[in-house]
């Protein structure tokens, strides 16, 4: 039996996790991180607030295991909050979920680990790892749940970090854990599933951002809206107040239907277009991250844009500066700098990176993916 | 697994058995359950009960029963002394405090400030003392009441109470002490050094939590901060809490029968110390806070430098020993401590601080437990530092 550190939000995903590894004889230890002074909103939020602490501790009481919550709030602060706006300002669309999971949850999990002499790390996250036998590395894949699943939001997780990581629910779907969470007579068992960004009450991302913009005596100008060839059609209020693909709130009629088709924070532009304009074949990432050896030259994969993505099948060429680029088989509409780029082997995570910038549609070094290039091995 | 050993004595202690005892026989005494304002024998009969535990805390500090009213713990009492005296004045004055208070003062007074009362925080030096000439040089004719706690409950480091209450009497301002961590390990005597409004907490006493006592010297102003009924010749609004009352009373005789506390637990404390810092010598620099100054006989705040106070913690009751990472009241929050920061340490070395803190119950051999396990806990193979810096981090 070993000792596994159970990383717990209060909801009942990791209230399963944690349940099934005491009832398998583990010795479990809770851990939540308060991340977020929810009490400085003076709303009740969905996960990672006292009265969900207190749905976890009562697991922990349950089923007669260690339950500590730790402050990582600067950590999240820094990490995740202020790049999370630092990223609108520069008209991006950030994916805070990414970074906390592995800068703040695993990370601090993965020390605590350390420290208390823990065999593994545990979370309830929808996702599932093997263990290659011939060449000893443990890959991430994705959950039996497709619907569910989370490997996604894990891809940057350490080798280290996946190492240690256990994820009790990978086999299970959501049925399965609330029934499982029922049958262990948990009280979070009919919890509703946290939407969107945690931290956003609901999901009013550009009150968030104007609130913490106030808060660090931040503020930004407004500027020239573009057509798709650069004629100025009107003003734009402020880079953070857009994301690729947005239709709504753009403060221009016109006979078509116009989209958020590019962000230029060097010039302070917005350029809007026709949804076909949204479409680019090819993407540069930086700050990749290969599971497994880094590999040589390039290799065909499948790659997940954003989370409910269902995935194109691309050519990833690394650069020699810890970047990449994809060129696409087909069209991606809405890429957007700042979101997670995700190349998976049927389940497998081969690894992912961060959108930097996208090219339109006949850019990109097409050819190559007529070649038949071998799966990646 | 062994027992607990219980180490955070400063966030609140075990019940005692003389207060226990007392609680017990009261509640299967069936006289005594009334309402001590009601008319008839029952009434009476808590009114005796209430009015004896009065007397009983009285003597505990040197008071007189009448200028004890019964609150619902320190922070009430805090409250009580401070805005109960701003509430009494005709208009706002001055109050002079320091900024290594519990939060129960420093909110209070702040709260204070938001009504136009000016402030002055006077700071500590690095061994956490206030200087009394500092008091004597905010004061200005607008001052009314000073405020300073006896010991700190974070550090133990106890102020020169005797100074400043000399150079508040020399200046005709009031004086109000929180004395509910120095309680349990000094004999308190209100007239010795003297002052107006005092601050006491049961459970940190050894009896139940909920009650509390602020001592109002006959005379000295104070208005209720409740409206209600005129329960504690109208300052504390509210049916007493008799079972309370007695059992804080009884932890109160416990403590003052147990004459040899001081000299016990400070040797105890004094080895503790010692043994950490032969065992973490060539190993980890440890220091603990205030030691050079005088200090409550109990309490060690203890830095190991580069580890994070939050898993050593955890770290240290998974091994069965319950210490804290500074005040209990602060647990949860991101901020390092107010009082470690007025000291002068950087928010590292105050998240590199535990306190720990002994009762009168403990026994060598836990003690001896505790070294082991603590100098196993800051050993060499712990990192425990709070998030990787960005260098650490991989960039591609």
């Amino acid at each position: 039996m070993a000792r596994v550190l159970v990383g717990m939000s209060g909801g009942v995903d990791s209230s399963v996790a944690a349940a099934l590894l005491a009832r398998a004889g583990h010795e479990v230890i809770g851990v939540s991180l308060q991340i977020y002074d929810h009490s400085a909103s003076g709303r009740t939020a969905r996960c990672c607030s006292p009265a969900d602490f207190l749905d976890a501790r009562r697991v922990a009481d349950r089923f007669g295991f260690r339950y500590y919550v730790l402050n990582r709030e600067e950590a999240f602060t820094s990490r995740v909050l202020d790049d999370f706006v630092d990223e609108y300002l520069r008209g991006r669309t950030p994916n805070p979920c990414v970074r906390c999971n592995a800068e703040v949850k695993f990370e601090t999990l993965a020390a605590l680990a350390r420290d208390l002499d823990a065999q593994a790390i545990a979370t309830g996250h929808y996702a599932r790892l093997s263990d290659d036998e011939t060449t000893g590395e443990r890959w991430l894949l994705r959950a039996r749940d497709r619907d569910k699943d989370q490997s996604y939001f894990l891809f940057d997780l350490t080798p280290e970090q996946i190492r240690l990581a256990i994820f009790p629910l990978g086999e299970m779907t959501k049925d399965d854990v609330r029934a499982m969470a029922r049958e262990l007579g948990l009280g979070t068992a009919d919890k509703p599933d946290s939407q969107d960004v945690c931290f956003v009450e609901g999901g009013d991302y550009r009150g968030f951002v104007s609130a913490r913009m106030a808060q660090r005596g931040l503020s930004e100008d407004e500027g020239e809206m573009l057509d798709a060839v650069g004629n100025a059609i009107g003003r734009h209020r402020g880079l953070s107040h857009y994301t690729i693909g947005q239709r709504r709130g753009l403060g221009v009629a016109a006979s078509r239907r116009l989209y958020v088709i590019g962000i230029d924070p060097a010039a302070n532009t917005v350029r809007l277009g026709s949804e076909e304009d949204l479409a680019c074949r090819s993407l540069r990432l930086t700050r990749v991250r290969f599971h497994g050896a880094t590999p040589h030259g390039g290799f065909e994969t499948l790659v997940k844009a954003r989370y409910r993505h269902p995935g194109i099948r691309g050519w990833v060429t690394p650069d020699d500066r810890g970047g990449a680029q994809i060129d696409l088989c087909e069209d991606l509409r809405g890429a957007a700098p700042g979101q997670a780029a995700v190349f998976y082997d049927g389940d497998r995570v081969l690894g992912g990176g961060w959108i930097e910038a996208d090219m339109p549609t006949g850019t990109a070094h097409e050819t190559r993916l007529s070649e038949a290039a071998p799966a990646r091995s | 697994m062994p027992s607990t050993i219980y180490l955070d004595h400063n966030a609140t202690s075990p019940l005692c058995e003389t207060s226990r005892d007392a609680m017990q026989s009261l509640l299967q005494d069936d006289g005594s359950w009334g309402n001590p304002s009601s008319p008839h024998a029952t009434g009476h009969a808590a009114r005796i009960r209430l009015e004896e535990a009065r007397e009983t805390v009285a003597d505990f500090l040197g008071g007189d029963a009448h200028e004890i009213v019964f609150v619902s713990g320190g922070t009430e009492a805090d409250n009580l002394a401070i805005r109960g005296h701003a509430r009494a004045a005709s208009q706002p004055g001055h109050i002079v405090t320091s900024a290594v208070e519990h939060p129960a003062v420093l909110e209070a007074v702040a709260e204070l400030e938001r009504i136009g009362w000016e402030v002055t925080r006077v700071g500590v030096d690095p061994s956490g003392l206030v200087d009394p000439e500092e008091i004597r040089a905010a004061i200005n004719p607008k001052t009314s009441l000073v405020s300073i706690m006896a010991a700190n409950n974070e550090t133990g480091v106890m102020q020169p109470i005797e100074d400043i209450a000399a150079i508040a009497r020399e200046r005709g301002v009031a004086l109000h002490v929180d004395a509910v961590q120095a309680a349990p390990w000094v004999s308190i005597d209100v007239d010795d050094p003297a002052a107006d409004y005092l601050s006491i907490s049961s459970h940190k006493l050894g009896g139940p939590a909920g009650i509390g006592a602020l001592w109002v010297r006959e005379g000295a102003p104070v208005a209720p901060l409740l409206a209600g009924g005129g329960q504690e010749q109208r300052r504390r609004p509210g049916t007493e809490a008799v079972l309370l009352a007695c059992g804080f009373a009884a932890a109160t005789r416990a403590v003052q029968a147990d004459a040899d506390r001081t000299r016990r637990i400070r040797a105890l404390r004094d080895r503790f110390e010692s043994e950490i810092a032969r065992r973490a010598r060539g190993v980890r620099a440890v220091r603990a806070h205030g030691a050079a100054v005088m200090r409550l006989p109990n309490t060690t705040s203890l830095m190991a430098e580069g580890l994070d106070n939050e898993t050593l913690v955890v770290k240290l009751d998974l091994m069965g020993i319950a210490v804290s990472t500074g005040s209990a009241c602060s647990t949860g929050s991101s901020r390092p401590s107010h009082v470690l920061a007025a000291m002068g340490l950087t928010a590292e070395q105050s998240r590199a601080t535990i306190r720990i803190s002994l009762g009168r119950a403990t026994m060598p051999s836990e003690i001896e437990r505790a070294v082991d396990a603590i100098a196993d806990a800051i050993g060499p193979t712990t990192h425990a530092a709070r998030g990787r810096t960005d260098a650490a981090r991989k960039v591609s």
